[in-house]
């Protein structure tokens, strides 16, 4: 049993905004994974034709002027709404906040790639001569940059950096975001991970060139994790960004408290640029329990990572059965099954479409599961429909990246 | 291209460079960053498009001749008559 922590050491979860292919705030992405929606759809890809990904319909113009939209990227422009969002949501006097110690702290899995083919595609009118080379190229390929815009947006002075943890990255920005409220660095993070990359035509060509990218004559259907028919990986955007705080402010304020995060880690394969480690992955769980002080018991519901590709799959599965056993008390579901794969911001977006289990009790399911794969077995996997079980305290989720980066966060559910 | 055509053709460059700002009453003999929130890097915008539309290059020692739009429609006059 873990030491009991003070309340200035307690970072909990105070505010959600989000984008996802299927729906532009919480409330609205959970009631899509409760009914079974997908997000998949049609899309045309330089270069490539038609192609299925997941595509977010929030309105830009909410928050931005139409002078920033065509200055900036698309994942500023994601950054900006979730950030807006989390900062509404959270119920945030925000003009009387120190705006110095306000963090911001986002996964990427890449940033540069959408506006380097773009410049590159603009050029080619011009035979390649790079005087036609935007100066507005640097200010979008920056690293920082879906994170920076969120500070021009706002006027937030803290830090603000992006981390590139390739499909690992919304957990990673949830976890640096927890660890510089511990290190009083700030005093509120706004933590978690974007994607744009719908709008490269490279992503696309390389989950091709690797025979791992979706298809399937009906898009809904195209993202199947644990499906036997599964082909591949759905290319999504989207973003999800939380407001944390110690809970010591949290409960001074009266802030709603969507749950704590107990347990975190990040490790690494050191095995493979691609392929995922299931001995790795074990390791990264066990790492996330034993900081929360649980066993693998406690835990209510785990959101896998699998992204349906043939290969990964069955590899967090045995990872899943050797720390929860052959019959875990867990329920386990997935989120890339209606949204596709949100790249650096699926960590966050997939913990957030859980969050509303510690109040109602329900698991969202996996979809697109018709026969589930032998080399997939996993009990206690929630198919296509949603489950209502008796309580949820304990959510884990797992977020894994090439290069072989696994993360794990556990989150808590706060009894008021 | 006429001098009015020249104005309009300026106007509608930096109506795309600035798509919030209202540009009816704009005032041609004063600075257009007095009028307008149009900073240096959205100038290098009306630079870049000069160049992509009509092949137009404007040396950075003259940018100063484009501070206003009658600056900019003398300035461009010449170079965009014949086009």
């Amino acid at each position: 049993m873990a030491a009991k922590k003070a309340d200035e050491s307690r970072i909990v979860v105070t505010g959600v905004g989000l984008t996802a292919p299927n729906g532009n705030n919480l409330a609205e992405f959970r009631q899509s994974l409760l009914d079974g929606k997908s997000g998949i759809q049609k899309i045309n890809i330089r270069y490539m034709g038609e192609l299925l990904a997941g595509v977010c319909h929030f309105d830009p113009l909410k928050y931005q002027k139409k002078k920033e939209l065509r200055r900036g990227t698309r994942a500023g422009s994601i950054a900006i709404y979730c950030a807006q969002e989390a900062i509404a949501d959270a119920k945030l006097d925000f003009a009387c906040l120190d705006k110095s110690k306000i963090g911001i702290y986002l996964g990427i899995t890449e940033h540069g790639t959408v506006e380097t083919e773009n410049e590159i595609y603009e050029i080619k009118q011009f035979d390649y001569d790079v005087k036609y080379w935007s100066h507005h190229h640097n200010p979008r390929v920056v690293a920082n940059n879906p994170a920076g815009e969120v500070t021009l947006n706002l006027e937030i002075t803290g830090p603000h950096y992006t981390l590139g943890a390739a499909c690992a990255g919304g957990n990673i920005g949830l976890i640096q975001g927890l660890q510089m409220l511990l290190l009083n660095e700030v005093d509120l993070a706004l933590s978690g991970g974007v994607s744009e990359c719908t709008g490269s035509f490279g992503i696309f060509a390389g989950f091709k060139s690797e025979g791992a990218l979706a298809f399937h004559p009906n898009p809904e259907k195209a993202c199947r994790p644990f499906d036997k028919d599964r082909n591949g990986v759905v290319v999504s955007e989207g973003g999800c960004i939380f407001v944390l705080e110690r809970l010591s402010d949290a409960l001074k304020r009266g802030a709603n408290i969507y749950g704590e995060i107990v347990g975190y880690a990040i490790n690494s394969d050191a095995t493979d640029f691609i392929l995922p480690n299931a001995e790795r992955q074990v390791e990264c769980m066990k790492l996330a329990l034993n900081k929360a002080g649980i066993s693998p018991e406690d835990i209510d519901i785990i959101n896998t990572h699998g992204t349906g590709t043939i290969e990964g799959d069955p590899v967090e599965c045995q990872a899943i059965r050797e720390v929860f056993g052959e019959h875990p008390h867990a329920y386990i579901n997935n989120t890339k099954s209606f949204i596709g794969h949100t790249m650096g911001a699926a960590g966050a977006l997939e913990l957030a479409g859980n969050l509303p289990s510690f109040e109602d009790c329900i698991v969202h399911p996996t979809i697109n599961l018709d026969h589930l794969d032998p080399k997939c077995p996993l009990n206690n996997l929630v198919i296509n429909k949603p489950k209502k079980i008796d309580k949820v305290d304990y959510i884990l989720n797992n977020s894994f990246g090439m290069l072989g980066i696994n993360s794990v966060v556990i989150v808590k559910k706060i009894v008021a | 291209m006429t001098k009015e055509q020249i104005r309009d053709t300026i106007l509608e460059i930096i109506g795309q460079i600035i798509p919030d700002e209202d540009l009816s009453n704009l005032k041609g003999d004063v600075p257009l960053r007095e009028q307008v929130e149009l900073d240096s890097m959205d100038f290098l915008d009306i630079i870049m498009e000069l160049r992509k539309r009509y092949g137009i290059e404007v040396p950075e020692s003259d940018y100063t001749q484009l501070a206003t739009l009658d600056g900019s429609v003398a300035y461009l006059d010449p170079r965009m008559r014949d086009l």
